[in-house]
C-alpha cells in the first residue's frame, strides 16, 4: 500500500514521567492484580471470621507493637519517598542518589521489625484456620516488602553507575516511588485486620 | 501535526539539546524521514530482526515470533486434550468396557479439563492477541516484550510439567476445579493435587503477564489518531479480556496457593475441623472460574466482529453498542460465580440474586448477536470459510446460551447438576463460543501470518465435518444427561440402557476429531503450497492488513495514522504515515491514552536470553515447592539473579538516552 507522510514526530521527547510512560501503566496493572490478591485474601479472612461465632478460635490476642512500629515506619517513609519523587521528575542526580539510599534504609528497617512480627502473632500457622490466615496475610505483605526492597536496592546501585544518567532510569525511580506507595497503602487494612479486628470480637 | 518538515534529511547525527537535568545527551541516529524504501527496510530489518542462531531464537522478543510459538504450543495441547477425550469416549462407547480403569479415567478427565482450559483456551486467545493487537493498533512490538517472552516460557514449563506428571502416572485426578476436601491433604495423598495447584500458578503468572502487556499496548502504543472511538472491536475485546484476567486470575492463584499451603505446611484454611471452610474454596475458585468463561469467549466475539464486516462488505452495525456490550459482559462476568454452587445449599435469596444476574448477562450478549445479524442483513455477504465458522458459532453458541439460561434457574440446576446435561451445555458454550470463532479466525488471519492462503474447498469440508461431528457428539449428551447419566464416571451398567446413545456420541467424537486432522492437513498444505496471499487478500479495513504478509520484524516501515475505525477503507489511495523515528534503535511511538496524540519516541526492549533464564529459575522453584516449602527460599537467589540480569542495562542503543 502506498504511503503518504502526514505527520512529523521527530521532535518528540524520548521519555516521560508518570502516566505518560508505559512503565507507569504497567506498574499500575501489577498493582491492580496484586491488590485484587490482597482483597481476596482479606475477603477469605473475613469470610471465615463471620462464619465462626467464636472467631479467633480461643487463640490469644496478637501483640500489636511490632506491627504498629512497622506501620509508623511505613507511613513516615512516605515523606522521603515523595521528596525523592520530585527530584526524580527533575532528573537531579545527587538528591536522587541520596533519596534512593534513604528509601533503601526505609525499606530494610520495617523488614527487620517484620521479623519480630511473626512471633508476636502469638499463634502458629498450623494451629487453626485463624492462625493460618494471619500468617498468610502477613506473609503476602512481606513478599511484597521483600521484592520492593530488593528492587529499590538494585535501582540504587544502578543510579550510581553511568547507566543512571538516563531519563528512563529517573522514570524508573518515579515508578519505584509509586510502587512503594502501594506497599504502604496495602499494609494499612492488613494491619487493622491482623491486630485490631481480633480485639473487636 | 504538520507535514511541513518531512523533507529535511535527518541522517546526520544531531545531539539532542532538549534534555533537562542530569541526563546524558541523546546519541541521535539516522531517522526514517525522507529515507527511500529499500534503505529504510535494510535499516529496520537490521535493528528489529530476531538474532540468528539458537541463542538468538531463544532470546527473541518479537511479538509475532512469541505469538507463533504460543499458537503452535497451544494447538499441540489442544490435540493432546483431544486425545484424552477420544480415550474417554472409547471407554464410554459401551457399557462396562474394560479399556480404562477408574484411576486412569480420573486422571484423563482432569487432564482433559485442565489442558483445554489452562493450556489451550486461555493461551490461544491471548496468543492471537499477542500477534494481532500490536499490528491492529499500528505499533512495532507489544509493550514489555521481554515480559511477554517470559510469559511464554513460563506457560510452556507449566504445560510440560503437567504432561510429564501425566506420563509418570502423577497427573491430577481431582477434576479441573479440584474441590476440597477431595483435593485436600486428607483425601488426596501423593503429589497429584499439588501438580494441579502448581500448574495453575504457572499458567496464571503467564496470562497475567500477557494481560498487563496487552493493556499497556492498547493504552499507550496506538497509532496517532486512533482515539478510543477508532479502536477496532477485536482490540476492544482483547482490552476488556485483559482487564477480566487482571481481576479474575489472582483469585485462582490465591485458591491454589491456599490449597498447597494446606497440603504442604499444614495450614487449615479449608479444614472445617480447625476453623476453615470447604465452600471458601468454591467461592474463590468460581470467582475466577466464571470470568474465565468470558476470558475465553470475549476474544472470540472480537474475532467474529473482525470477520463479519469484511465478508458482509460493510462496516459493523452498532460499533458503539458492541463496545458497550463487551464492557458490560466484562463487568457482569464477576457477578455470576455462585451459579456454579447452587447445589451446595446456599441461602435461597443469594441464589435468586445469582439467577437474576446470570440471566442479565444474556442481554449484552444478545445485543452483540443482533448487531452482527444486522451487519450481515444490510451487507452483501460473501460466504467464505471464515464466515461459515461464524455461522457455526451463531448456531451452536445460541443453543449453549439457551441451556445456560435454563441452568441459571435453581430447580432445574439441582436436577441436572453433575450430569451430562451440564457437560453438553458447557461444550456448546466453549466450543461454539470460542473454538468455532477461533477456527474461523485461523482461516481469516492465516494468510497474514504465513503469507499464503488455505484451501477454500478443504475449508468447507472442514467446517461441515466439524459442525456435524460436534453436534453429533454433544447434542445427545443433553438427552443422556436428562436421563440421569452423571459426568466423570468411567463406566455404566448395561441395564441403564445408555449404551446405544453413548456409542453414537463416541462415533460423533471420532468425526469431530477427524475434522481437526483435516484442519491440520489444510494448515500444512496452505503453509507449503497455498496461493500467495498478498498484503490484503480479503480487502479488509484494519491496520494489520496494511503491511506485508507475513509482516516484517518491524511490522510497519513507517507508523500508520488512523483516520477511521477501518483506516484502509477510508484511505484507499495512500495510507497517511508519521515519520521521524530513529531506524538504528528500536524506537516506537507512545501516544496518549484517550486521543492517541503522539507523545514520546520510546525505545522497545532488545532481544535477551534473560527472560528464558528467569522462567527456568521460577519454574524450577515451582516444581521444587511441591516437595518442600524451603524451595521458596532456595529459589529466591536464582530468581533474583536472573531478574537483575534481565533489567540491567547492557549498553544497547535501546538502553541509553
Amino acid at each position: 500500500m502506498k504511503q503518504r507522510p502526514a505527520a512529523d514526530i521527530s521532535d518528540l521527547p524520548t521519555f516521560g514521567h508518570g502516566a505518560r510512560s508505559p512503565t507507569w501503566w504497567g506498574t499500575l496493572g501489577f498493582m491492580a492484580l496484586e491488590g485484587t490478591g490482597f482483597a481476596l485474601a482479606a475477603g477469605a479472612y473475613l469470610y471465615l471470621a463471620t462464619l465462626w461465632p467464636s472467631w479467633r478460635l480461643s487463640a490469644p490476642e496478637p501483640n500489636h507493637w511490632p506491627g504498629t512500629i512497622v506501620t509508623i515506619l511505613l507511613i513516615v517513609s512516605l515523606v522521603p519517598n515523595h521528596i525523592l519523587h520530585r527530584y526524580a521528575e527533575r532528573c537531579a542526580m545527587l538528591p536522587v542518589r541520596i533519596g534512593m539510599i534513604v528509601m533503601s534504609l526505609f525499606g530494610i528497617a520495617p523488614l527487620v521489625v517484620r521479623w519480630f512480627e511473626f512471633p508476636a502473632l502469638n499463634i502458629y500457622w498450623d494451629t487453626n484456620a485463624y492462625g493460618s490466615m494471619l500468617w498468610v496475610l502477613l506473609g503476602l505483605h512481606t513478599t511484597h516488602l521483600i521484592t520492593d526492597v530488593g528492587d529499590t536496592i538494585v535501582l540504587t546501585v544502578l543510579m550510581f553507575t553511568r547507566h543512571g544518567y538516563s531519563g528512563r532510569r529517573f522514570g524508573d525511580v518515579g515508578d519505584n516511588v509509586f510502587y512503594w506507595d502501594f506497599v504502604v497503602l496495602t499494609w494499612i487494612p492488613i494491619y487493622l485486620l491482623i491486630y485490631w479486628m481480633p480485639r473487636l470480637g | 501535526m504538520s507535514s511541513a518538515d518531512i523533507t529535511g534529511d535527518r541522517d546526520i547525527s544531531k545531539p539532542d539539546t532538549a534534555s533537562k537535568g542530569d541526563i546524558a545527551p541523546e546519541r541521535d541516529g539516522p531517522r526514517d524521514t525522507g529515507m527511500d524504501d529499500a534503505r529504510l527496510h535494510r535499516w529496520l530489518e537490521r535493528t528489529w530482526r530476531t538474532p540468528p542462531g539458537i541463542v538468538g531464537a531463544l532470546s527473541s522478543v518479537d511479538h509475532k515470533v512469541i505469538a507463533r510459538r504460543y499458537l503452535i504450543t497451544a494447538f499441540v495441547f489442544l490435540c493432546l486434550g483431544g486425545l484424552n477425550a477420544i480415550a474417554m469416549r472409547i471407554q464410554l462407547s459401551g457399557p462396562q468396557r474394560g479399556l480404562i480403569g477408574p484411576d486412569l479415567y480420573n486422571q484423563l478427565f482432569t487432564m482433559h479439563g485442565v489442558t483445554m482450559m489452562f493450556l489451550f483456551a486461555v493461551p490461544i486467545v491471548q496468543a492471537t492477541g499477542i500477534y494481532l493487537v500490536p499490528l491492529m493498533v499500528g505499533t512495532r512490538n507489544i509493550a514489555f516484550p521481554r515480559l511477554n517472552a517470559f510469559g511464554y516460557w513460563i506457560y510452556v514449563s507449566g504445560g510440560v510439567f503437567a504432561w510429564v506428571s501425566f506420563a509418570l502416572n502423577m497427573a491430577p485426578d481431582v477434576g479441573w476445579f479440584a474441590y476440597v476436601p477431595l483435593s485436600g491433604p486428607e483425601f488426596a495423598p501423593g503429589k497429584r493435587a499439588d501438580v494441579w495447584a502448581q500448574m495453575i500458578t504457572y499458567t496464571e503468572v503467564s496470562s497475567l503477564a500477557v494481560a498487563v502487556a496487552t493493556i499497556v499496548t492498547v493504552f499507550k502504543q496506538r497509532a496517532p489518531g486512533m482515539s478510543l472511538d477508532k479502536i477496532p472491536l477485536y482490540v476492544w475485546a482483547m482490552l476488556v479480556t485483559s482487564f477480566v484476567v487482571v481481576f479474575a486470575m489472582p483469585a485462582v492463584m490465591i485458591t491454589s496457593t491456599f490449597l498447597i499451603l494446606d497440603r504442604l505446611v499444614g495450614t487449615h484454611i479449608f479444614n472445617p475441623a480447625e476453623g476453615g471452610d470447604v465452600l471458601l474454596f468454591q467461592h474463590l475458585f468460581w470467582f475466577f472460574g466464571h470470568p474465565e468463561v468470558y476470558i475465553i469467549f470475549l476474544p472470540a466475539t472480537g474475532m467474529v466482529s473482525s470477520i463479519i464486516p469484511v465478508f458482509a462488505r460493510r462496516p459493523t452495525f452498532g460499533h458503539l453498542g458492541l463496545v458497550l456490550s463487551l464492557v458490560a459482559v466484562g463487568f457482569l462476568s464477576f457477578g455470576l460465580w455462585v451459579h456454579h454452587m447452587f447445589a451446595t445449599g446456599l441461602p435461597k435469596l443469594g441464589a435468586s440474586f445469582f439467577t437474576a444476574s446470570s440471566m442479565m448477562i444474556a442481554i449484552p450478549n444478545g445485543v452483540q448477536i443482533f448487531c452482527w445479524l444486522a451487519t450481515l442483513w444490510d451487507g452483501r455477504p460473501v460466504v467464505r470459510t471464515p464466515l461459515l465458522f461464524v455461522f457455526g458459532f451463531f448456531f451452536i453458541f445460541v443453543i449453549g446460551g439457551l441451556t445456560g439460561v435454563m441452568l441459571a434457574s435453581v430447580p432445574l440446576d439441582l436436577q441436572v447438576h453433575d450430569t451430562y446435561f451440564v457437560v453438553a451445555h458447557f461444550h456448546y458454550v466453549l466450543i461454539g463460543g470460542s473454538v468455532f470463532p477461533l477456527l474461523g479466525a485461523a482461516y481469516f488471519w492465516f494468510p497474514k501470518i504465513s503469507g499464503r492462503m488455505m484451501s477454500e474447498r478443504l475449508g468447507r469440508w472442514h467446517f461441515w465435518l466439524a459442525f456435524i461431528g460436534f453436534n453429533a457428539t454433544f447434542f445427545p449428551m443433553h438427552l443422556v444427561g436428562l436421563w440421569g447419566m452423571p459426568r466423570r464416571v468411567y463406566t455404566y451398567p448395561a441395564e441403564l440402557g445408555w449404551g446405544n446413545i453413548n456409542l453414537f456420541i463416541s462415533a460423533g467424537a471420532v468425526l469431530f476429531f477427524l475434522s481437526f486432522v483435516l484442519f491440520i492437513f489444510n494448515l500444512a498444505h496452505g503453509a507449503l503450497k497455498g496461493a500467495p496471499a498478498g498484503n490484503n487478500p480479503w480487502n479488509a479495513g484494519t491496520l494489520e492488513w496494511a503491511t506485508s504478509s507475513p509482516p516484517p520484524s518491524y511490522n510497519f516501515a513507517r507508523i500508520p495514522i488512523a483516520t477511521h475505525v477501518e483506516p484502509l477503507w477510508a484511505e484507499r489511495e495512500a495510507l497517511p504515515v508519521a515519520t521521524g523515528l530513529r531506524v538504528d534503535a528500536r524506537e516506537l511511538l507512545i501516544s496518549t491514552v484517550a486521543e492517541a496524540h503522539p507523545d514520546i519516541r520510546e525505545k522497545s526492549a532488545a532481544p535477551s536470553i534473560w527472560p528464558l533464564l528467569a522462567a527456568i529459575s521460577v519454574g524450577a522453584t515451582f516444581v521444587y515447592s511441591i516437595f518442600t516449602p524451603w524451595a521458596v527460599v532456595w529459589g529466591a537467589a536464582p530468581i533474583a539473579i536472573t531478574l537483575i540480569g534481565w533489567f540491567w542495562p547492557k549498553g544497547d542503543p535501546e538502553d541509553e538516552e
